[in-house]
């Protein structure tokens, strides 16, 4: 809802919120320091607007994981140090919560990346609209191995060391690994 | 620390939290966030009611935080510290938009205070302030305990969740929405550990009867529907609860076949939290929850 261009301020120059843009695109998740905040689709816009008196205020977006997520504040810190070192001085970090994050929303760039840190890359996520099935046994359908490509893995509980990553045991290679949830 | 107070900690505090690991802050969890009340809703009534779902969300998860350290086994210790951790989540994107739909609600502050809206909903109002309902804040027992209380939550907020998803508050419909995604693990997990103590040992089975016996009176509260949400539901903006009766019961019955299971049948208790009548367990949580940041209401973080 408030990914949009802010009304009423001025518009910065294109090349000026390209390199906002660039610069934002390129903080890292805290916890998952494998993805950028854009390869987990948590940046959400980035907008420089001019305000009367000249100065230029990058306004970034972005929207949490869960809603818990502890991050969120570190993201917001991160995105204004790294843009005001780029030479932006003013910056404002809004929340975007509408439509809620999906791990759909992970780049391709972001999957390979996760595989390449050892952690295996969430399926498509469950469609949710109207009541939702109980779902008794682990009927989702199990991700390989992202050491040993193996498919005979075991889910070890759905809840892991943070809240978008669930906990699997490779049953041919026997490492445990962590899977991203979809949701 | 060179100022002319002299604390030494001064130099800990202040707008830039770079040197911290993590950040320390606590924005407003709705910076930036449209929380304009649509038109021709009661901005006391839609605040009240962000409350109650609030409060929900939040003394669950104060109940669930009590187990951490606790658990069978360590997977477990982390599942209910995840789940406590989405319900605070809910809990602080609900009670900031409680707080900015009506800030006549919020408890008195000593001037210059720096406790947030949402803090001061949390942290300084009374047991009879709050709205929750009584299966949230009841003491804990073991393992089975939480497991039924667990699924009786977890089955009532996600059918309410789904409905609250076509909310015409655009910020309770974003809640809803993503609250849905996370309450179906939650209910997955109670679900699933049910089934497993139904099926384990005579013992465990015993404890599973016992707990659900007696959580059993506070559920019909979950379903049971106050003027406050009536009014709300009429308004296009909250769920009558009686509306979720059907699929309540369903899934209910549902993991009550699979486990063999039978549905008890003991009498709703008297009394509701949603208007602020609260059981005797209710004075210990807020107390353990609260005393801190009672005792330094103008304190800095």
């Amino acid at each position: 809802m408030n990914a949009a261009e802010p009304a009423g301020a001025e518009r910065a120059p294109a090349r000026v919120r390209e390199r906002a843009a660039e610069v934002a695109a390129q903080v890292r998740d805290p916890e998952m320091p494998m993805l950028t905040l854009a390869d987990l689709g948590v940046l959400r816009g980035v907008h420089v607007t001019r305000t009367a008196d000249g100065h230029e205020v990058v306004i970034a977006s972005i929207t949490p994981t869960y809603t818990g997520c502890p991050a969120m504040a570190t993201m917001r810190d991160d995105l204004v140090h790294r843009l005001n070192d780029a030479g932006f001085p003013h910056v404002e970090v809004r929340v975007v919560l509408d439509p809620p994050w999906s791990s759909d929303w992970i780049s391709e760039r972001g999957r390979a990346a996760l595989r390449e840190a050892g952690l295996s890359a969430p399926g498509p996520a469950r469609r949710t609209s109207g009541p939702i099935a109980l779902t008794l046994g682990p009927a989702r359908s199990a991700p390989a191995c992202p050491r040993c490509g193996s498919t005979a893995t075991r889910l070890t509980s759905e809840f892991g060391a943070t809240a978008c990553k669930a906990l699997y045991t490779c049953t041919d290679c026997l490492e445990p690994f962590e899977h991203v949830k979809e949701i | 620390m060179s100022d002319e107070h002299g604390s030494i900690y001064d130099g800990l505090l202040g707008g830039d939290s770079s040197q911290w690991a993590f950040g320390t802050d606590f924005e407003d969890p709705l910076a930036g966030v449209d929380t304009t009340v649509p038109d021709g809703v009661d901005h006391t009534e839609l605040a009240e009611y962000c409350l109650m779902l609030g409060d929900d969300a939040l003394i669950m998860s104060q109940r669930l935080t009590e187990w951490c350290s606790r658990a069978p086994d360590l997977e477990e210790d982390i599942a209910l510290a995840n789940i406590a951790l989405d319900l605070l989540g809910q809990a602080r994107l609900l009670l900031a938009r409680a707080a900015a739909a009506d800030a006549g609600l919020l408890p008195a502050l000593p001037e210059g205070s720096p406790v947030p809206a949402e803090d001061a909903l949390a942290f300084f109002r009374d047991a009879g302030q709050f709205r929750n309902v009584r299966l949230a804040e009841v003491a804990n027992g073991d393992f089975g305990h939480v497991v039924v209380r667990l699924l009786l939550f977890a089955v009532a907020r996600l059918a309410l969740l789904e409905r609250l998803r076509a909310s015409g508050d655009t910020v309770l419909a974003a809640v809803a929405a993503k609250g849905v995604k996370e309450v179906t693990y939650h209910r997955d997990w109670a679900a699933r550990w049910f089934l497993t103590l139904a099926q384990g040992t005579e013992e465990s089975r015993r404890r599973l009867v016992t707990a659900l016996d007696a959580l059993w009176p506070l559920q019909p509260e979950l379903v049971a529907t106050d003027p406050v949400e009536l009014s709300l539901a009429r308004a296009g903006v909250g769920v009558d609860p009686a509306t979720m009766r059907d699929e309540v019961d369903a899934v209910l019955d549902q993991v009550f076949a699979v486990s063999g299971v039978t549905r008890p049948d003991r009498p709703p208790l008297v009394g509701g939290g949603r208007t602020g009548t609260h059981t005797e367990d209710f004075a210990g949580l807020l107390a353990e929850m609260q005393v801190v940041a009672r005792a330094h209401p103008s304190g800095r973080w």
